[in-house]
């Protein structure tokens, strides 16, 4: 068994000594892994619009929110709660059910998908076994939800829109199946927690982005193009296109696509975390420090700072490409339909293609270095 | 009983109960969009069952194969082909019904004699394994290795051959005969590429 803190065992125990039934602790404990994930997803999301506020302010040479909490910290809550009085309209010819439903599964596998995400070795929701996998298989009935939306508007250019993202949601699903695929083969497993184990050896030099930069940027393209970010924010761009499948959606339903969108996001950074930059691990590991100062790995102080720590680095490393992420939207302009598609299916796939065939070569010739 | 297996009976009930309900749906709806909506439940629930029975790399697969590639063809195949057809009263047409009942109803007692007559005691040794993918794997290269192959070849003709049908662009007769004969004689019947003039900057010319 690996050291660290086993949250879930203590709990259970501690529960256990109170006189309950081990069964009855366990089913107490269940809810709770999983109520925490969706707090921290929707929290991480209003960082991320607050961040999204006054950075572009910052870069516009503005201030940004200021009056709506310190710093205008309280300006993302105060959009949610006006999203969520705003009258929720239903156009009169449009199909009720697929309506509703539609945001529905746009929003549920994303928030779903945070139960691979590991902030330490056992801050995790669940270890399955093909983590990755998982995820990407979740994110691929996303593009049945935007479908459902267009057609469910019964609107000629909601249907168009939703058709759009749609493709854009496949096409560029592959590049990014493809570069996770070889992180995958370096590491002999699908498991998120594994990925990290293996990139943890030799602190920040042991990360994947020295051994995948190709890799990297085709993950960090397809991702920002899977959550319909700025170069490839097609399907919803604000004003300046008659807008996609979201033309006839109000109030909640609106915010909804919003929130995937944003928790999408989120997400995509966290993985790079993970993927790429040693998940929550830190650039000098803090076992390193341990041994230098003479401390055992089991000391319960250590592994209380060492689990803190990841949380951090985690978060940190996440951010730094959310910030990435926002400073792209307002600096690059918004690409066509067509170069869209010509960049995912003409350049991406085989570079990423070609990618996985480097790895395996590689990984054949240096085994050491490769994950053999 | 204990909790997970009170909980593994609650959700393969459901899981039924929703697998159930959404095939009939397919079968008995009349709009079309709704049957193809309610294939992608069918395959989600079927995901849930395989992952009650602990094959987690199935259930994945089957999430992103049926629900992410096939249902999702299925549904821009129905929204960009818009074919319509005015419903006309056959004379006999109870003939077609009474046939297709004849053949369900057929299928359907073949396969409950199937399901009758097969012994479904499992043994209970059968070993749960650590690690699916590597189980997978090894099988696959080593007594399914010729299957494999086989798939591997028809998914690789299946794609060339896609590539060759999005490829030919059909002339209309009409401008057919203002385009010289001569120039097409010894080519294939495509239609000359002329990019917009917006892209001319970024497209290679492929002049046929």
């Amino acid at each position: 068994m690996n050291p660290g803190i086993d949250l879930q065992g203590s709990f259970i125990k501690a529960l256990a000594d109170l006189g309950l039934p081990a069964g009855a602790a366990k089913a107490i404990w269940m809810p709770i892994p999983m109520v925490l994930m969706l707090v921290v997803a929707t929290i991480g999301v209003l960082v991320t619009v607050w961040l999204e506020r006054k950075i572009s302010a910052a870069v516009q040479q503005r201030i940004g929110p200021e009056y709506i909490g310190p710093l205008g910290i309280l300006a993302p809550a105060a959009d949610g709660l006006k999203l969520l009085f705003k009258e929720d309209i239903l156009p009169a010819k449009a199909d009720p059910i697929l309506f509703t439903l539609g945001p529905v599964l746009v929003v549920v596998p994303v928030f779903a998908s945070f139960l691979i995400v590991p902030f330490g070795q056992n801050l995790i929701i669940s270890d399955v076994g093909v983590a990755i996998f998982l995820w990407i298989s979740l994110s691929s009935i996303q593009p049945i939800g935007l479908l459902m939306a267009g057609y469910a508007s019964n609107n000629k250019y909601s249907l168009i829109g939703g058709l759009r993202a749609a493709a854009q949601s496949i096409s560029y699903e592959i590049p990014l199946a493809l570069s996770v695929l070889a992180v995958v083969m370096m590491s002999n497993s699908l498991s998120t927690l594994d990925i990290v184990e293996q990139q943890s050896s030799y602190g920040i030099f042991g990360w994947n982005i020295w051994r995948q930069p190709l890799g990297f940027i085709i993950f960090w393209i397809a991702a920002l193009a899977e959550c319909e970010r700025l170069p490839f924010d097609l399907p919803e761009a604000e004003e300046e296109i008659v807008a996609g499948y979201q033309t006839e959606y109000s109030g909640m339903k609106f915010a909804l696509f919003y929130l995937g969108s944003y928790v999408n996001l989120v997400l995509s950074a966290l993985l790079i975390a993970v993927l790429y930059l040693g998940g929550w691990e830190s650039p000098i590991p803090v076992e390193l420090l341990g041994q230098w100062l003479g401390v055992s790995e089991t000391t319960p102080w250590l592994q209380v700072i060492t689990g803190t720590l990841g949380i951090t680095m985690t978060l940190l490393k996440a951010y730094f490409f959310v910030f990435l992420a926002i400073l792209m939207r307002w600096t690059l302009p918004r690409v066509r339909i067509d170069q869209l598609l010509d960049l995912g299916w003409k350049f991406l796939l085989p570079v990423s293609l070609v990618n996985l065939l480097l790895t395996a070569a590689l990984k054949l010739a240096f085994p050491v270095a490769f994950g053999g | 009983m204990n909790l997970a297996e009170g909980v593994q009976i609650v959700s393969f009930g459901l899981l039924a109960v929703m697998m159930i309900g959404a095939a009939l749906g397919v079968v008995l709806l009349s709009q079309v969009v709704y049957s193809a909506f309610l294939l992608g439940g069918v395959f989600i629930s079927m995901a849930g069952l395989y992952l009650l029975l602990n094959a987690d790399f199935v259930a994945a697969a089957q999430i992103l194969i049926y629900v992410g590639a096939v249902n999702v063809l299925i549904l821009f195949a129905i929204m960009l082909v818009n074919k319509q057809e005015d419903f006309t009263n056959l004379p006999n047409y109870w003939i077609r019904r009474g046939a297709t009942a004849l053949v369900a109803l057929g299928l359907f007692a073949l396969l409950s004699t199937m399901v009758l007559s097969t012994p479904w005691a499992v043994t209970p040794t059968a070993a749960t394994a650590e690690n699916t993918v590597v189980q997978i794997g090894e099988h696959l290269f080593s007594d399914f290795l010729l299957p494999f192959e086989l798939a591997s070849v028809l998914l690789l003709m299946a794609m060339v051959g896609a590539i060759i049908l999005a490829r030919r662009e059909l002339i209309p007769p009409e401008r057919k005969a203002q385009i010289d004969s001569a120039e097409l004689d010894l080519k294939l019947p495509e239609r000359p590429r002329t990019p917009v003039p917006a892209l001319r900057g970024n497209r290679v010319e492929t002049q046929e």
